[in-house]
């Protein structure tokens, strides 16, 4: 009799188990580790392989999609992910998957935490929530040290698509009001096999330092070009290139480059003072423990912070409602809403209206000295 | 009056931009002329051509950094194919001489050129880097024609060309997944500047010029002076004919699939230490091939030489005077080129 009493207390125990393991989170993640932006998609793809099994706690299942770098193909993962009935959305990497998706999921009640920046339409979208610095911000400490070393003249020579427009706005009107003049804006693709004539025309305009707006391997290219013109003045980059095949790539041509990034990349050189170190330094060893040293990488970084604001967001929000309901959906926006000064590896983030998340604390300027990123204090 | 002080910088200028448009120029033309070449043999438009730039360069590059290049595989997966198709075709004839050549080309061959990745490529010359990246990338050419092309040779030139585009996009596909989505760059044959009076000039850019002469050139000998070439040219200028005098489509198909293979690599190889090669960087190449291929006629070995350097050249002085626009001028290009040869030429696929 008191065994059966007993087995049927353990019984108990393993039903109720069983039904707290059902009510797990299920967190949708959408990124492009093919197409056009494959470059970024890869690494993010990778951190998923190095998260705990919980997030906020409770156990956790990630749905993850590529969408291919292509914004239909992210739409339609995004209805598939919430009729699938997930509580968070992470993604995507490129500005119109990201769009994409906000359309899909503020509808639904899906909040979003864009590892991506946002188009300004989205800024109020009290769904979505961006991570990375916005790019005015990033090219902010770029032009206060063109003014620092008293340049007077620079040219810019960037992608032509609407990021290479967005680099060369972000600092070209914070430039002109410190009257740093732009003398020419030329353009290039990132599958171009020449960019020799632009930066002919570039030297021809001689300007005292030139800024690049191409992201990625390929935004050596122009460097490479300037160096075979033996352009002698300070190049600055973006922090979109920051990552160990650009410098491979590059080689002595970027020597010397100047770029602002992420506090992460160049961790184990700040001061002990700097709020993102420890967190930084814990996702590095996590990461490049298992795809092997100088495998940082700045988007793996973000979709690594979207997953710490989520985690804090979740322990939050799981004492409101059970996870997979509307009210829980409801509650873990609220609670993501409502993140006060949550370290990352990227930054210290605050959510405000107008998705301002992060401030200057999540931007450092670096130079490559031989080959490697030094940080510039 | 400005305008006028400034005329020996504009001149200086010029040059340099013409220097850079024969420079790609050059690399186009050998695209073009593959191009024409699997053309005029199989009426196939062989869009993925391109993607042999990209084979040719990052398996150069991965001899380079001393890794396994990815291509390998893509040899011995494809050589299988082939040998399995070949199997199908030939089991009910039980003749075991063709199926013999058909193991020996498609399965001995790839194995053999897999051994290659146990030299110490890495620290070999380039010579040695550039015969291994030959021999793995040029019997892609043959391969895929023979999985993709030969079964529906004669279907109509549309199919053809929907063929290209789904290798293409598999070809691209394929690319992504071993070599990865970051770019590469080799070693530059020569660091050293020519200075010709205030012009400077790469020796690299003479590497690609002069590389770029020297195979078509090559070509040249090949098809006026070797049996196998004039029998490749006869297909070209009329394949019926040709096949009247005994010489076979399949081989000839086979063969300017080959000489479009190697073709590819070597631009790839070429261009490489120039400029940092994706994986996805081959289309947009093959593509410029393309323009200039059509420029020229489609069927003109000469011309389509021509057309693809004047691409070259409009491609670089429109970079200069308008960099945003440049791509709308050098794919804008066509269109005169295309209601030139509709009014003129009715030369080419002569069967149609």
């Amino acid at each position: 009799m008191k065994r059966l009493i007993w087995t049927a207390a353990f019984a108990l125990l393993m039903a109720t188990k069983a039904t707290t393991v059902q009510a797990e989170v299920k967190v949708g993640v959408i990124l492009s580790s093919s197409g056009s932006a494959a470059s970024l998609g890869v690494p993010a793809r990778n951190v998923f392989s190095i998260l705990p099994d919980t997030l906020g706690g409770e156990k956790v299942t990630y749905i993850i999609l590529d969408d291919a770098s292509d914004p239909t193909n992210a739409a339609k993962h995004a209805q598939a992910l919430i009729d699938q009935g997930v509580d968070l959305i992470i993604g995507s990497q490129i500005v119109p998957a990201t769009a994409a998706i906000a359309q899909v999921a503020s509808a639904a009640g899906v909040a979003q935490i864009a590892p991506s920046p946002i188009p300004p339409p989205l800024f109020n979208n009290p769904w979505v929530f961006t991570v990375p610095q916005s790019m005015p911000l990033a090219m902010r400490p770029v032009v206060d040290h063109m003014k620092k070393t008293g340049l007077k003249t620079v040219a810019f020579i960037g992608f032509a698509d609407p990021l290479g427009d967005l680099i060369l706005n972000s600092y070209s009107k914070y430039a002109d009001s410190l009257g740093i003049q732009t003398s020419a804006a030329e353009r290039y693709n990132r599958t171009d096999t020449s960019v020799s004539a632009q930066v002919l025309k570039i030297t021809a305009a001689r300007p005292e330092a030139v800024v690049i707006g191409g992201t990625g391997s390929p935004g050596a290219l122009p460097q490479i070009a300037l160096a075979a013109r033996r352009y002698q003045g300070q190049v600055y980059s973006n922090h979109g290139i920051i990552n160990a095949d650009f410098l491979r790539v590059g080689g002595a041509a970027v020597e010397n480059t100047i770029a602002p990034t992420g506090p992460v990349m160049v961790a184990e050189q700040l001061p002990d003072s700097a709020p993102t170190k420890a967190a930084a330094l814990t996702f590095l060893k996590a990461y490049e423990g298992k795809f092997g040293a100088d495998s940082r990488n700045a988007f793996a970084a973000y979709y690594y912070d979207s997953y710490l604001i989520a985690d804090s967001a979740v322990k939050r929000a799981k004492s409101t409602a059970k996870p997979g309901t509307p009210e829980f959906r409801k509650a873990l926006r609220d609670a993501i809403a409502s993140t006060q000064n949550l370290s990352g590896v990227h930054a210290v983030y605050t959510m405000k209206p107008g998705n301002v998340n992060v401030d200057d604390r999540s931007i450092v300027l670096v130079r490559v000295k031989q080959g490697k990123w030094e940080l510039l204090k | 009056m400005g305008q006028l002080r400034a005329s020996a910088v504009d001149s200086q200028i010029i040059i340099y931009l013409l220097q850079y448009g024969v420079t790609n120029g050059a690399i186009y033309a050998l695209l073009a002329l593959a191009l024409v070449l699997v053309f005029s043999v199989t009426r196939v438009l062989f869009l993925p051509q391109g993607q042999f730039v990209a084979f040719g360069a990052l398996t150069m590059a991965a001899f380079q950094s001393g890794r396994i290049p990815g291509t390998i595989w893509f040899v011995i997966i494809a050589g299988c194919v082939v040998f399995v198709l070949d199997m199908i075709r030939l089991a009910p004839s039980r003749e075991y001489r063709p199926l013999l050549r058909s193991g020996l080309w498609n399965i001995g061959y790839p194995l053999a050129v897999s051994t290659l990745v146990l030299l110490p490529l890495k620290d070999a010359s380039q010579v040695l880097q550039i015969a291994a990246t030959l021999l793995i990338v040029a019997p892609l050419g043959p391969m895929i024609y023979r999985i993709a092309y030969e079964p529906v040779i004669d279907t109509s030139i549309l199919n053809l060309l929907m063929i290209s585009v789904a290798i293409d996009v598999a070809m691209t596909g394929f690319s992504l997944l071993v070599f990865g989505p970051e770019a590469f760059r080799t070693a530059m044959f020569s660091n050293e500047v020519l200075k010709v009076g205030i012009i400077e000039i790469d020796y690299q850019v003479l590497w690609v010029v002069g590389g770029s002469v020297v195979v078509l050139g090559m070509l040249f000998v090949f098809f006026q002076f070797t049996i196998f070439g004039k029998a490749l040219l006869a297909t070209a200028m009329n394949r019926r004919g040709a096949r009247l005098m005994g010489i076979p489509t399949a081989l000839a198909g086979k063969s300017a699939f080959l000489v479009a293979g190697i073709l590819g690599a070597i631009s790839g190889i070429l261009i490489c230490p120039i400029v940092p090669i994706i994986y996805d960087t081959g289309f947009i190449i093959g593509l410029k091939g393309f323009v200039g291929a059509v420029v020229g006629g489609l069927a003109s070995f000469p011309l389509a030489v021509l057309g693809a350097v004047a691409l070259g050249i409009v491609e670089s002085f429109a970079s200069f005077w308008s960099s945003d626009h440049k791509d709308v001028v050098v794919f804008a290009v066509i269109i005169p080129a295309l209601l030139l040869l509709s009014s003129r030429v009715r030369g080419a696929g002569s069967d149609e």
